[in-house]
């Protein structure tokens, strides 16, 4: 009989932010994502190196700390094609102490799309290329093979679990949402409705949330959160069941929540004492479905995500300016792709990347509540305005090449 | 509460937003328990209004008032000697006003009751508020404008025991252009009477009958409003709309209103080569006035300094997509916008076309930015209005 453990699971991502590209740029320069202004937060290379600081650096540096002390300690993570490419370029020294996590032997990679985008939803040639191009990055930079997939922002249904079953990978990733699972815990391992060989593991995100989320929230009850408090509640949770599976963004530690909170020591803290009950362990996502066979199946025919109380899509296509884009970079893709100019096909993936659509999101913005709306841009508005002027720069792109097609389509 | 309400006009008497903001801010006053004396400087009967005890501080015509300019101060150097009369006889009326009934609160607006606000409050000793909607920094387009004013202005500011700016642009200019500790002003924005609006008023689609014939040839009707002076920056917005033709060039520019700058603009407009693109309609009012805005797509207030713009509003009420300069205080109350600084031609005219030619974009500003200006209510403003008078009070009182 295995030990009972967690499975914890950090997604670091960091997106080509699209500069302010006005119209007077289209058909002009092509360099959509060099922001020339240095303070302001489409900055892809201020960004990156500002989290690096905050929290990649320091992050890292704990993790491995954690791997030297606790011989039981483990961690998976995904990392997307495009912080690779940004970090290869403005923090080397990142993918280093990657690197070294990852000769532990105890830090498994995660599949995913290797621009984090939803193309799943929009074309499986260009889903399928997206997983490949991120499993052979992982490959030639890590050494390792990806066997376990997530999908961009956790975006599961039915229909993606099948697909992942047949690729091969052999454990697939989603929220553990309540409508979804009526009376059964998210502490188990599941088989997605369908499939022959793949398990799945689901999010519990109360736990997982009152870290990624609620840790520095003074108007929480719960607030200050002690590690024996948070070490309590995780040993309950986990009562007879076999996993808790903590998801979150890998930037909850220094970037969402800062250093000046406590996360750090916190969670050091709370690894410690997780491990001093010899009842507990660790496992990564595939050591989690190697010891314990799935209980029951669990089917999701609609799409559920890891966002906002919806748990939907809406907040990357639920309004039509996001519907308006995704249609439209998509609809270029057999244009794009017959060019077999690498760079413009680079610019279009670069281009699915789902943050770009997040940033055109009014949900929150039509409360008025500016304060939870995290972007690059002033508004939604803003972010879909140089979005737009940039396909049609790919447009006219485009129309050198093929020399058929309106610029204004 | 008793509050001595000091003003200038009353709609339908107004020239401009003053007297429609006094009015309803005086109405929801009441609506919360407060009794109010409003003093006019003219002789006007206002049957419907019961809510409050209107006086008229002198036998003078309301036309007679109009020819005062309360709002083009370049007019007070002319007729000093009229408006400074006026201004005499409304000081002396407010003396003795104050002498039968003695106020609990003073809320006096603009510089054009500043001093008689002073009188009433060391007559009574009872608390000053002055309540700015523009300064003369504003109506002179950024210059310093007419030195008297702005002493009287100062004045005010000074003796006021608390100043409400009706935006954050129009408190800073307070600090900065008058020297005015920052700690003594409160920002409260202008709300919009969405139910005057509400009137069973239609859309006459004859009204501008080619605008409407080059809407269904996929024409964007861009607009914009007012008096044609510096302060509203319309220069920019001319070479903006030239600039965005050149692009994509089924743009056309409605200009409602009228101003020393009117020729110059007409002038403009041919030099920059768009004249065929431009609509002057004039000066015009009631149903021609809210049809222009009906009529367009995209509203833009280009002001260069506008303590408020309520214009916005309403052009968002008739489902305009608004564009507004970060000089103007509306945008302060709004999200579903966008702003761009006056002077930044490019961003304006990066705007304009990504409207024009994103269904998308356009209704989504179009329909969210509706949903938003209806939350602004001026029972919001009463309440703002009575705490910061019962804290005056307070500290009066110690």
């Amino acid at each position: 009989m295995s030990k009972r453990g967690i499975v914890l699971y950090l997604h670091a991502h960091q997106p080509y932010r699209v500069r302010k590209y006005s119209v007077f740029d289209t058909a002009i320069n092509h360099d959509y994502f060099d922001e020339s202004t240095y303070d302001i937060k489409s900055n892809n290379e201020q960004v990156f190196k500002k989290v690096v600081d905050k929290s990649y650096k320091p992050m890292n540096a704990l993790l491995e700390k954690l791997l030297a002390t606790y011989p039981e300690f483990k961690v998976s993570l995904s990392i997307t094609g495009t912080f690779i490419e940004q970090a290869e370029r403005w923090a080397p020294d990142v993918i280093e102490s990657f690197k070294r996590l990852i000769a532990s032997g105890r830090v498994e990679i995660v599949a995913e799309t290797f621009y984090h985008s939803l193309a799943f939803f929009y074309s499986l040639n260009e889903f399928e290329h997206q997983v490949k191009a991120h499993q052979t990055k992982i490959r030639e930079l890590f050494g390792v093979e990806t066997k376990v997939f997530r999908n961009t922002e956790l975006a599961y249904n039915d229909s993606l679990a099948k697909w992942a079953d047949n690729y091969g990978f052999k454990g697939i990733m989603a929220e553990g949402w309540d409508p979804i699972l009526d009376w059964r815990s998210p502490n188990f391992v599941y088989r997605p409705t369908g499939t022959k060989n793949i398990s799945l593991l689901l999010k519990n995100y109360r736990l997982s949330d009152d870290v990624a989320f609620r840790f520095c929230d003074r108007s929480w009850p719960q607030w200050p959160l002690s590690a024996d408090t948070y070490n309590e509640w995780v040993n309950t949770s986990i009562t007879d069941k076999s996993i808790v599976n903590l998801f979150m963004d890998y930037e909850t530690f220094g970037e969402h929540q800062w250093e000046d909170t406590g996360i750090f020591d916190f969670y050091e803290t709370f690894i410690g004492k997780w491990l001093d009950n010899p009842a507990n362990t660790f496992y990564t996502v595939s050591g989690a479905i190697e010891a314990f066979e799935p209980v029951d199946e669990i089917s999701m025919q609609n799409t559920v995500t890891w966002a906002d109380t919806e748990r939907d899509l809406t907040a990357w296509s639920g309004n039509s300016m996001q519907q308006e884009a995704l249609r439209y970079i998509y609809a270029m893709e057999d244009d794009i792709l017959r060019t077999n100019d690498s760079e413009l096909i680079g610019d279009w993936r670069k281009l699915q990347t789902s943050d770009h659509f997040y940033y055109m999101c009014t949900k929150w913005f039509n409360d008025g509540d500016v304060h939870a709306y995290f972007s690059a841009y002033e508004s939604p508005y803003d972010a879909f305005l140089y979005y737009i002027n940039v396909v049609r720069d790919l447009r006219w792109r485009l129309h050198h090449y093929h020399h058929t097609g309106g610029l204004n389509g | 509460m008793n509050i001595l309400m000091l003003g200038w006009e009353l709609p339908p008497h107004n020239s401009g937003g003053l007297g429609v903001a006094c009015y309803n801010m005086s109405k929801a006053l009441a609506l919360q328990g407060s009794t109010i004396d409003f003093v006019i400087p003219y002789q006007a009967e206002y049957p419907e209004i019961d809510f409050m005890t209107v006086h008229c501080a002198t036998k003078l015509a309301p036309t007679e008032h109009y020819g005062l300019g309360a709002y083009d101060s370049s007019k007070v150097i002319d007729k000093a000697s009229d408006m400074r009369d006026v201004q005499k006889r409304y000081t002396k009326f407010v003396e003795k006003l104050v002498l039968s009934s003695k106020p609990d609160v003073i809320h006096a607006h603009d510089w054009l009751t500043m001093e008689a606000g002073i009188r009433a409050k060391q007559l009574t000793d009872a608390p000053l508020i002055v309540h700015v909607h523009a300064t003369e920094f504003d109506r002179s387009g950024g210059n310093r404008g007419n030195p008297l004013v702005r002493e009287i202005e100062y004045q005010g500011f000074m003796m006021a025991d608390r100043i409400i700016a009706i935006s954050n642009i129009t408190k800073n200019i307070i600090i900065q252009e008058y020297g005015i500790s920052k700690d003594k002003i409160e920002v409260i924005h202008n709300a919009i009477d969405v139910d005057i609006l509400n009137d069973g008023y239609k859309y006459d689609f004859r009204t501008y009958k080619y605008l409407e014939y080059m809407k269904k040839q996929d024409y964007t009707i861009i607009g914009t409003g007012g008096r044609f002076t510096i302060q509203k920056g319309m220069t920019f917005l001319m070479r903006a709309i030239a600039k965005a033709c050149q692009k994509y060039d089924k743009l056309l520019l409605l200009m409602t209103g009228d101003g020393e700058q009117r020729n110059e603009l007409i002038m403009m407009a041919a030099d920059l080569g768009i004249s065929d693109k431009v609509f002057f309609p004039g000066f015009i009012r009631g149903k021609q006035f809210r049809d222009a805005y009906s009529v367009e797509d995209i509203y833009v207030m280009s002001s260069i300094s506008e303590p408020f713009g309520l214009m916005a509003l309403e052009a968002a009420h008739h489902g305009n997509a608004l564009i507004i300069t970060r000089q103007s205080g509306v945008g302060e109350v709004l999200h579903n916008i966008f702003r761009y600084d006056f002077w930044d031609e490019d961003t304006l005219t990066d705007q304009i076309i990504g409207i024009a030619t994103s269904t998308a974009l356009r209704t989504s500003l179009q329909q969210n930015v509706k949903n938003e200006y209806n939350k602004i209510s001026w029972c919001d403003v009463a309440k703002k209005c009575l705490r910061i008078y019962e804290s005056i009070r307070r500290r009066v009182a110690t």
